[in-house]
């Protein structure tokens, strides 16, 4: 029987370039480059080993985003998965993680899975609590943030490393994973894999296709508020020596200063 | 008065300072209910109690460390229902802000994580966010439900305040989520002797500036020097010359110490997002271009081989 892998993949601003909010505080992306967030290719990367394992397996990214998110769909097929899902919809603009964790159940629901593989967090939001979100409302085991991971039988195993602990965990499928980058570098998209991404195929979604309304989502159906964005003001010039011998002894001196000897 | 709970992170009854400091917001909220789970919860009350905790609810069973997250989500619930708090603190590790963000969407809530403050607003608390690698601050509230909020360590002071931490057992019944993921072993980790990396008030990182693991005894050096914990960038981790526990940054701790002194380390926006709330940022780089010096109060552009073993003989003899 088949293996069915959905990734889910955000796209993201470049953290490399200017990041800013827009008038109504949510994430400006208008004139903003944007990528896949760079954390999720070691989720993409993840799925392409457990299909390489599995006798029969299909992965399929899904994002969730405006119509530039197309990108990073791209990307993740040039890499090599098979075919993509795309859930675009103007009043998904502004939605909140419990917004968004919703669109994503639904359209991993509708696209079935066996394992859902999500990165540690995204580079934007980067609050790395939507892999557990999903889990919670998909109702199946949530198995996150794995430097290790591997697939056998019908069972997910993997490494967990902890503040605390390392932890060895295990659930049977299906189940929603999450990655860390130590579980092993992303490969590049071949000029074969670049060429042959331009022929899978990606199916659009919105929010009826999904069954959901325009207030479960976006701005409107979000349970937080942001009140204020501002930039922070940009550190006062510090101080800077070049060391001719002294340096040491001169950033001593400053830390005295400051009472931290 | 309303009561705030506050998710206890604790080892084996050790309470960790990130929770005290959550005791400080709470009590800015209203009066703090500790909930403790695990071996040793009934051993955090006293800490908790001179700390704020009007009542410390603890819950045991083999569940918490046998299975992944959810079963202390059940128990959060249970004590979520037995006490109707006015707002929810979990410290912000990751297992803390998969607990919150899971109770949160079952008791129909919104959730924010990472705070660096917690002040009561009209409208209920409002939190104070880091966004893009902290060039933005944000001030957030929840909208809809009761505020689940996840606070970053050092984001307020530990003070004593004298209350009853009456201890109570919660009663907890376990749904059928909760032994979906079984933890099959744990390796503790070794401690260094050194203060924890995100609690420390002063942090001193190395780079690929240090060349090589041979010679990070001049970072720990200087780190013992200030009582300091030991950071390092993922170009020194990778390369496997310090455990990646120790990496700062975007994919590794995020630490907002006192001061933060990195050596031989370039300031890569995925490196400042885990630093750049430090209070006092000092760096030594042999590049006068590097970016990091675009953050720091104090700069010595040179060899760190030079440098940092100057500094730190110098802090040792001042200390007599
Ligand atoms: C600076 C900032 C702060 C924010 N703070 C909050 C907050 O406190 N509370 C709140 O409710 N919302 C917040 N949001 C909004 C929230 O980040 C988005 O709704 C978001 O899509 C979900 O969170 P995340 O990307 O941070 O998820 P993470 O949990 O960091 O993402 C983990 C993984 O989930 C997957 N994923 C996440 N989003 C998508 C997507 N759109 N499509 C496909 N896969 C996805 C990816 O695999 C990703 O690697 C914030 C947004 C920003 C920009
Ligand atoms: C998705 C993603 C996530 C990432 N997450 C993180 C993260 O969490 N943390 C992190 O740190 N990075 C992270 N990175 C990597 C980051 O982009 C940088 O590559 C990394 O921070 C560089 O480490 P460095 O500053 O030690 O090395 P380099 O950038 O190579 O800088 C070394 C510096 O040392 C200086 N130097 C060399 N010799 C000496 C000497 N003798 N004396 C003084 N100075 C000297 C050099 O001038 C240079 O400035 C991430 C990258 C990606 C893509």
């Amino acid at each position: 029987m088949s293996l069915r892998i959905v990734v889910c993949v955000k796209y993201v601003p470049d953290a490399t370039g200017d990041r800013r909010f827009a008038d109504d505080l949510t994430l400006d992306r208008e004139d903003v480059d944007g990528l896949l967030s760079e954390l999720d290719e070691y989720a993409v990367e993840q799925a392409l080993q457990i299909a390489d394992g599995a006798d029969d397996a299909e992965i399929t990214v899904v994002t969730v985003g405006p119509e530039d998110a197309k990108d990073a769909l791209r990307k993740a097929l040039s890499m090599g998965a098979d075919r993509a899902v795309h859930v675009e919809d103007d009043d998904l603009h502004g939605s909140d993680v419990m917004g968004t964790s919703l669109v994503l159940a639904k359209a991993v629901e509708k696209t079935g899975y066996d394992l859902v593989i999500c990165g540690m967090a995204s580079t934007d939001g980067v609050m790395g609590v939507l892999p557990a979100l999903l889990a919670e409302r998909l109702g199946v085991p949530q198995v996150t943030l794995l430097s290790e991971v591997a697939v056998a039988g019908g069972v997910v195993t993997g490494r967990r490393d902890g503040d605390t602990a390392s932890e060895q965990v295990e659930a049977s499928l299906p189940a929603v994973v999450s990655v860390t980058d130590q579980s092993g570098e992303a490969r590049y998209p071949s000029f074969k894999g670049i060429m042959a991404a331009k022929k899978k195929p990606v199916e659009s979604l919105d929010l009826d296709d999904l069954g959901l309304d325009a207030d479960e989502v976006g701005l409107a159906g979000a349970w937080t508020a942001v009140d204020s964005a501002t930039e922070r003001p940009a550190r006062t010039a510090g101080t800077i020596v070049k060391d001719e011998g002294e340096g040491g002894r001169q950033l001593a001196e400053f830390l005295v200063g400051q009472k931290f000897i | 008065m309303a009561e705030v709970l506050v998710l206890v992170d604790h080892v084996d009854g050790a309470v960790r300072k990130p929770t005290l400091e959550l005791l400080t917001l709470a009590r800015r909220i209203g009066d703090p209910v500790a909930v403790a789970l695990g071996a040793g919860a009934g051993a955090t009350a006293g800490v908790l109690g001179e700390h704020g905790a009007v009542r410390v609810l603890t819950a045991d069973a083999p569940e918490f460390a046998e299975y992944l997250v959810v079963p202390k989500v059940d128990a959060l619930q249970a004590a979520f229902e037995a006490v109707s708090p006015v707002a929810v603190l979990v410290v912000s590790s990751a297992e803390g802000k998969e607990v919150a963000a899971r109770l949160a969407l079952r008791v129909g809530s919104g959730v924010i994580t990472d705070a660096t403050d917690v002040e009561a607003g009209e409208q209920g608390p409002v939190a104070t966010q880091a966004a893009f690698a902290a060039s933005y601050t944000t001030r957030s509230r929840v909208s809809r439900g009761v505020p689940v909020i996840t606070v970053k360590p050092n984001s307020a002071p530990v003070e004593p305040a004298a209350a009853a931490g009456a201890v109570e057992s919660l009663s907890v019944s376990f749904g059928a989520a909760a032994t979906g993921t079984k933890v099959t072993s744990r390796t503790p980790r070794e401690s260094t002797g050194r203060p924890e990396l995100t609690e420390a008030a002063i942090v001193v990182s190395g780079g690929r500036g240090v060349n090589g693991a041979e010679n990070f005894p001049l970072i720990e050096a200087l780190a013992d020097s200030l009582g300091a914990a030991v950071g390092a960038s993922r170009a020194a981790v990778d390369a496997g010359w310090y455990p990646h526990t120790s990496q700062v940054g975007q994919t590794g701790k995020s630490v907002s110490p006192q001061l933060y002194i990195a050596s031989g380390i370039s300031g890569a926006i995925q490196h400042r997002a885990g630093m750049q709330t430090s209070k006092t940022i000092v760096a030594i780089n042999k590049d006068a271009e590097a970016p990091i010096f675009e953050l720091v109060d104090y700069g010595v552009v040179g060899d760190l081989f030079a440098v940092v073993p100057q500094l730190t003989e110098e802090i040792n003899t001042r200390k007599g």
